[in-house]
Order: C-alpha cells, then structure tokens, then sequence
C-alpha cells in the first residue's frame, strides 16, 4: 500500500510528519484554550449569579 | 439583514456555534481524501520523482499563510474604522493559525528545497519575505500579549498588520517581481500549459479546499474563544470593583 518513494522518502516523509504535527498542535492548542476559558467563564457565571441571587 | 449583525458578539456566537459542526465535517473529508489522494494515489513527478507529493501541504499551506494575513488585514480595517470589537478578536484568533500554515509552508520548502535546489535553504526574494512574514505573525501575537488595555492593544496590533501586509503581497508576488530567484513561479494558473498537470491538480484543489475549511474552523472556534475571554475578564473586573 505504502507508495515507493525512492530516495526521497526522508524529505517527503519528515513533510508530512512535520506537518501534521504542527496541525494537530494548533488544533490542540485551540481546543484546550476554548475549553479552559469556557469552564472558567461557567464558573465565574455561577459564582456571580449566586452572588446576584 | 446586515454584515454588521455578526458584528454583535451574541449574534455571531449562535452563528457560529451552528456553523461550526457542518464547516468541521467538510474540514476533516477534504483534507482526509485530498491528502490520502495526493500521497497513495498519484504518480511520481518526471523531473522531481516522489517529492511532488510535498506540493499537497507546501502550497496549500503557504497560500492560506498569506490570504490569513489578508483576512487580519481586513479586520484590522473594519475595526480602525468601525470599531466593531468580534472583528479584533477575529484578527487575533487568525494569527496563531496563520503562523501554524507559515511554519509548515517553510518546513515544507526546506524538505522539498534540499533533494530539488541542494540547499535547505536560500536568501531567495520569496523564502526571505516569506521569513519576514513569519516575523511579523510572532511580532503581532506578542504585542496582543504585551498590551493590557485590550482597546489599545488592537489598536496597535491593526497599524503592525497593515506594515506586514507589504510582506505579505510580496511573498506572494516576489516571483514576479525579481528573476533571480531559486524559487519557481506560481505552481497554479488559469493557464491550462502553464497549471500543474491534472493528476495533480485535482487532488491539489481538494486539499487547498481543506485547508482553507481548516482555517475557517479553526478561526471561529478561536474567535469564540476570545468573546468568552473578553467577557470573563469583565466580570472579573466587575467583582474585583463590588
């Protein structure tokens, strides 16, 4: 399955690696980033709404 | 109904929070198939062997590491003039994902440059405005973080966007305008003779559709993220003042 890439293998292959990685650290980074400010929001909303109420 | 209702952050949070499942489904099939497509399923180029599969990320991502740029540069604009606040925010949100596509546009370059050029790397007109541009995205993003009054700091994060908007039309058209470099001309024409060939364009297309779905995604989840930040540190300073 696994395409012959001569001896370029390295340069493609360290392209995609590199690349997916530095994709999946972005994604990662803006999941984790939306749901740490998401919780803390929920948070600060609930203490203040008691407060509130 | 206006473009400037999603200008309210409440309207473009329910906007966005019904885009987002449908804009994510896409994301994933294009850049799945597109890249599944270019990597097993197309032949090796006859001068560049198997390094022309290096093209289904290269491309795509340096042409989104320049149209992110253009799209801060646009709401930079809207904000400077119509101080609408989402379209700071979304500027903000863009950067780190434009620096992400930059990063991986010169990594590629420098994989794809070594067997093709003999040098990782050249002070050629487009990889050099191609690195200055990825000085200006960590420059911008660092002066979003060194500012605290938010107001001022997208004041000043426009006036930067729009200097590196020079870097970003001219990493897009340095080819053109000197000859001396190692980098060829544009890999896509509307020019049939001059496009890459159809086994490659058409697996091309799908991953440029795919990353650019990426950024949108990506941008509106970051930018949700930013209205909620912005909406926590006033309640903050709501309590720290009670």
């Amino acid at each position: 399955m696994m395409p012959d890439l001569g001896k370029y293998a390295f340069a493609v292959l360290a392209s995609y690696g590199a690349s997916l990685a530095l994709l999946a650290a972005v994604v990662g980074l803006t999941v984790w980033q939306g749901k740490r400010v998401k919780a803390r929001l929920r948070d600060v909303e609930a203490r203040q709404g008691r407060d509130d109420g | 109904m206006s473009i400037w209702e999603y200008a309210n952050p409440k309207k473009f949070m329910q906007t966005s929070a019904g885009l987002l499942p449908f804009v994510w489904g896409v994301t994933v099939v294009c850049l799945v198939v597109g890249l599944i497509w270019g990597f097993f399923f197309t032949p090796d180029d006859f001068r560049q062997g198997s390094t022309v599969k290096i093209i289904y990320l290269h491309v795509p991502s340096a042409m989104m590491a320049i149209n992110a740029w253009v799209m801060m540069l646009v709401t930079s604009l809207i904000w400077l003039i119509r101080r609408h606040h989402v379209s700071a925010l979304a500027a903000k949100a863009a950067a780190p994902v434009g620096l992400t596509f930059t990063m991986i546009a010169l990594v590629t370059g420098a994989f794809w440059g070594q067997p093709m050029w003999g040098t990782w790397w050249a002070w050629d007109p487009r990889l050099t405005s191609f690195l200055i541009l990825t000085l200006f995205y960590l420059g911008y993003i660092a002066l979003w973080e060194a500012i605290e009054n938010p107001d001022t700091a997208a004041d000043l994060t426009a006036v930067l966007c729009l200097v590196g908007s020079v870097f970003a039309l001219l990493s897009r058209y340095a080819v053109l305008f000197w000859n001396q470099g190692l980098h060829q001309g544009a890999s896509l024409s509307l020019d049939k003779e001059e496009n890459v060939a159809d086994v490659f364009w058409f697996p091309l297309l799908v991953c440029i559709a795919g990353f650019v779905l990426l950024f949108v995604a990506l941008v509106l989840m970051r930018t949700r993220t930013e209205i909620r930040a912005r909406r926590l540190q006033a309640l903050l300073a709501r309590e720290r003042l009670a």
